[in-house]
C-alpha cells in the first residue's frame, strides 16, 4: 500500500534550535496513528509540516504521494485541527458553514449532531466562547469534515474527561463507519492507546519508536518480590530499570514472557506487571536505567 | 465494560472474551456474532484490532464468515473449545493453585477436602 504520509530523512532547524531530526515515517491508510512525546518533542512541527504549513530544512516530504505545500490538490484532502484553533469572530453556526465549503466530504448531518453533542451555543460569537467550547467546534469541524487525512494536534485543551471521552468515541464511531487515515498527536496516552492501531514517538526531533500498538503492548514487564528470586529470574535479560526496597526488588525487564516463564515467576512468587504504553513511553524518552531506593 | 488488561495484545483479548461468550452459551451456535465495529464501539478499541481479534477465532474455525451478513458461530465451536481450554486447565489453574498451596503449607488431603466443598470454614472436620 502506498502510504498516505512518507517523510524521507525530515528536518527542521529554527536558528539554533533543532526541531525535527532524520524523520523518516511512513503512515499508512486507513489506520489511526498516535503521535506521541513530550511537549517541545516536534509533533506540531512534523504535522505543521505535513499540512503545508511549514517547509522542512532538509529531507522531503510526500502527501498522497506529493509535495503539500501550496498544493490545493492535496490540501483539500486532508484537515487539520490545532491546539487552540484560531478561528474569525463569527458565530459558532457561520463557522461551522464556512468550514463546510472547505471540505468535499463535509457531512451537515454529522456536524449537526456532533454540535448538539457537545452543547455548543450555536449562536454565541467565538470570543465568547470558553477554551474548551473552542476546542470542541475545532473538533467538530475535524470529524465532519471526513477528510481523508484528518490532524488532530492536542485538540482537547480546556475540555474535560466526559468530553474528551465523547471526542474519542465519535471518533472511533465514525472512523469505523468512513475509514480514513487519523494522526492524533496527544500527550494524553493512556487515554487514547487502546484507539490506535499504530504508535510513532518523538523525542527532541527524532523518531524513536515507530510500531503497531500490539506489537508495543507487553514489551516489558516489571518483575517484583524477594529480591534474591527477582535477580535470578531477571538473569539474562536486558534490565530497564531496577529498584530495592530492602529485601524486596522491582526490576523491569524487556521483551514479552511466555507462558513457560510466567508460570516460572509464579512459582518463585514474583509479581509481573506489563508497563502500559504510556510507561514504557515514558522510557523510550529517557529515564535513568538504574534508580535505587535505599531501605 | 469487562476491562481489558495491559499486557496481551488487545486481540488476543478479544479473541477470549468472544470465546468466553460462546462457551457460556451466551453466543450460541449458529448465531450471529458481534462485527469488528460493534466490537471496537463497546470496547472503545480501534475496528482494525477488534477484526483481528475475529479472525483469530475465523482462523480456529470457531467463527465462520456469511458473505455479505456477517460472522456466525460454527457448529461444535462449543466443544472444541472447551476441549482446548481442558487440555490447559492443569497449567492454568491447577499450577497456580498448588504452588500457592504449597507455599501456605496445605498439604494434599486437606486441599482435596477443599474441593469436596467440606466444612473448611467450621474447623475442617466434617466428611
Amino acid at each position: 500500500m502506498t502510504p498516505v504520509i512518507s517523510a524521507t530523512a525530515l528536518g527542521r532547524r529554527y536558528r539554533d534550535q533543532v526541531a525535527l531530526n532524520d524523520v523518516s515515517l511512513a503512515i499508512q491508510p486507513g489506520t489511526v496513528t498516535g503521535l506521541l512525546g513530550r511537549n517541545g518533542a516536534g509533533k506540531t512541527t512534523l504535522m505543521r509540516i505535513v499540512t503545508g504549513l511549514e517547509f522542512p530544512t532538509s529531507g522531503a516530504i510526500r502527501v498522497f504521494g506529493e509535495a503539500p505545500a501550496e498544493n490545493e490538490s492535496v490540501l483539500r484532502r486532508m484537515v487539520f485541527v490545532r491546539e487552540d484553533q484560531a478561528y474569525p469572530d463569527l458565530r459558532v453556526t457561520h463557522v461551522i458553514r464556512v468550514a463546510s465549503w472547505f471540505y468535499p466530504n463535509w457531512n451537515g448531518d454529522l456536524a449537526r449532531q456532533l454540535l448538539a453533542d457537545f452543547d455548543l451555543p450555536l449562536g454565541r460569537r467565538i470570543r465568547k466562547l470558553s477554551r474548551g467550547m473552542r476546542s470542541a467546534v475545532g473538533i467538530v469541524i475535524g470529524l465532519a469534515a471526513r477528510a481523508e487525512l484528518t490532524l488532530f494536534d492536542e485538540p482537547y485543551a480546556g475540555l474535560d474527561a466526559v468530553a474528551r471521552q465523547l471526542f474519542y468515541d465519535r471518533l472511533l464511531a465514525d472512523f469505523a463507519e468512513h475509514p480514513r487515515t487519523v494522526v492524533l498527536s496527544t500527550h494524553l496516552i493512556d487515554e487514547v492507546a487502546d484507539l490506535l492501531e499504530h504508535v510513532v514517538m518523538l523525542d527532541r526531533g527524532r523518531v524513536v519508536l515507530d510500531a503497531p500498538a500490539d506489537d508495543v503492548r507487553g514489551t516489558a514487564m516489571t518483575v517484583s518480590g524477594p529480591a534474591t528470586a527477582v535477580e535470578e529470574f531477571v538473569a539474562g535479560r536486558p534490565v530497564w530499570r531496577r529498584q530495592r526496597l530492602g529485601a524486596r526488588a522491582a526490576v523491569t525487564v524487556a521483551g514479552p514472557l511466555d507462558l513457560t516463564e510466567q508460570a516460572r515467576a509464579r512459582a518463585l512468587h514474583l509479581r509481573l506487571e506489563p508497563l502500559s504504553l504510556q510507561q514504557l513511553l515514558v522510557h523510550a524518552a529517557g529515564s535513568p536505567a538504574d534508580e535505587k531506593v535505599s531501605a | 465494560m469487562p476491562p481489558l488488561d495491559e499486557g496481551t495484545p488487545l486481540f488476543v483479548q478479544i479473541a477470549e472474551q468472544l470465546a468466553d461468550d460462546i462457551v457460556d452459551g451466551v453466543l450460541a451456535e449458529g448465531a450471529r456474532a458481534p462485527s469488528a465495529n460493534e466490537l471496537a464501539a463497546f470496547y472503545r478499541i480501534n475496528p482494525a484490532t477488534a477484526a483481528k481479534g475475529i479472525n483469530v477465532l475465523v482462523d480456529e474455525a470457531v467463527l465462520e464468515k456469511r458473505r455479505g451478513i456477517g460472522m456466525f458461530v460454527a457448529s461444535g465451536a462449543r466443544e472444541q473449545l472447551r476441549a482446548g481450554r481442558r487440555k490447559r486447565f492443569a497449567e492454568q489453574y491447577l499450577d497456580p493453585m498448588l504452588a500457592e498451596a504449597k507455599r501456605l503449607g496445605i498439604d494434599t488431603d486437606t486441599l482435596v477436602s477443599l474441593i469436596r466443598g467440606s466444612g473448611w470454614h467450621n474447623g475442617g472436620d466434617t466428611p
